[in-house]
């Protein structure tokens, strides 16, 4: 009996401990030569119409490959921005010819960095919550990605 | 040669005396522009998302902040607003009658209603204010703020902007700023200092 208590005991913690890490986990895409890593959003302010979308891009294949277009189930427009800061001014622009993924190379989405602009949103988008959407390389196509939501102002960089 | 001694002497004081006369002048303009600084800002009337309008004249005794942005921010704005609801918490009584003011760049999309709707994801101490085109330029030039335009490829457009949180006393004076990049800590012990004023 005592042995049998042990086994339910331990088997009660080894699940949790599954189910903590799978819950916390980063998740990855390969697709191709290409690894798509942890791409997550954040929540949006309620009645706001923009969400931002960040994730970590490697390129394993010897040929150059380029991001050029992002769906969302989110949001009607998606663009490809590029964010810096310039002494005190916050500037951002839209890359219209994409990011190119140099060969060997690996490129990341990041806070004040290259961002996903999801734009006319169709709902809030709420931490805890995912929502799906895809990217359109030049040479490797398309592929189907799942974002994570983030706390308002929270960052899964790290998880990328 | 007692002369030329007497000379000599006399030529270092006159060095020295200008030398300190020279140290004085940069300290007075270095205060100058230091103090240059404190310009920043100006009396405004200003369009609430509460409705009725807000009047600088009528803020003495509260200490206020100001920060310019539009609601199709992606990250700096929210960033800034949730980071201060947060800091407003934190700092509990101190900041009771603290207010802070989100006037938009944007005001041709960000109208009263949108604006009302967006602050209304942070503290209540945050009030939304939308000037007209002119009174934002106005404003511009006395905050020394930033804006633009910046075309997107779906015929909209996103707005570069200045990110710097303006802090008031409660006498309506400039007393500094904060920086979007500095650390939050920091952000909080500067609203700490300004509201102990
Ligand atoms: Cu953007």
């Amino acid at each position: 009996m005592k042995l049998y208590n042990q086994i339910v005991l331990a088997s009660a913690l080894a699940l949790a401990c599954v189910m903590t890490i799978a819950s916390g986990q980063a998740h990855e895409i390969t697709f191709g030569n290409l690894v798509i890593h942890h791409p997550w959003s954040r929540q949006s302010p309620m009645a706001a119409d923009v969400a931002v979308g960040f994730m970590t891009i490697t390129n394993n294949s010897k040929e150059d490959d380029r991001l050029v277009k992002v769906t969302s189930e989110i949001s009607t427009t998606v663009q490809i921005h590029d964010m810096k800061m310039v002494g005190d001014v916050m500037k951002m622009e839209e890359l219209p010819d994409g990011v190119i993924i140099p060969a060997g190379a690996t490129v990341k989405l990041k806070p004040r960095a290259l961002h996903i602009m999801f734009m006319g949103l169709k709902r809030q988008v709420v931490e805890g919550e995912e929502f799906s959407g895809s990217l359109t390389f030049e040479k490797a196509g398309t592929v189907t990605v799942d974002y994570e939501v983030a706390a308002p102002g929270g960052d899964m960089s790290d998880m990328e | 040669m007692k002369h030329v001694r007497m000379i000599a002497a006399a030529a270092v004081s006159v060095a020295l005396a200008l030398g300190a006369v020279a140290w004085i002048g940069a300290d007075l303009l270095r205060d100058k522009t230091s103090s240059s600084v404190f310009d920043i800002g100006g009396p405004f009337v200003l369009a609430s998302a509460r409705g009725g309008t807000v009047d600088s004249k009528t803020l003495a005794g509260q200490s206020y902040a100001v920060f310019f942005g539009f609601t199709h921010c992606p990250e700096v704005c929210p960033t800034t607003l949730y980071e201060m609801s947060n800091n407003l918490v934190s700092l509990g009584d101190a900041a009771e009658d603290f207010r802070v003011f989100f006037i938009t760049v944007d005001p041709a999309r960000d109208t009263l209603a949108v604006m009302k709707d967006y602050v209304s994801n942070f503290d209540p101490r945050i009030e939304a204010l939308v000037p007209t085109d002119d009174q934002l330029k106005q404003l511009a030039s006395e905050f020394r703020v930033y804006y633009a335009r910046v075309p997107t490829s779906d015929g909209g457009y996103t707005m570069d902007h200045t990110a710097t949180t303006f802090l008031f006393d409660r006498n309506g004076s400039f007393t500094g700023t904060l920086s979007y990049d500095e650390a939050a800590e920091t952000k909080q012990a500067k609203l700490r200092k300004l509201l102990g004023r």
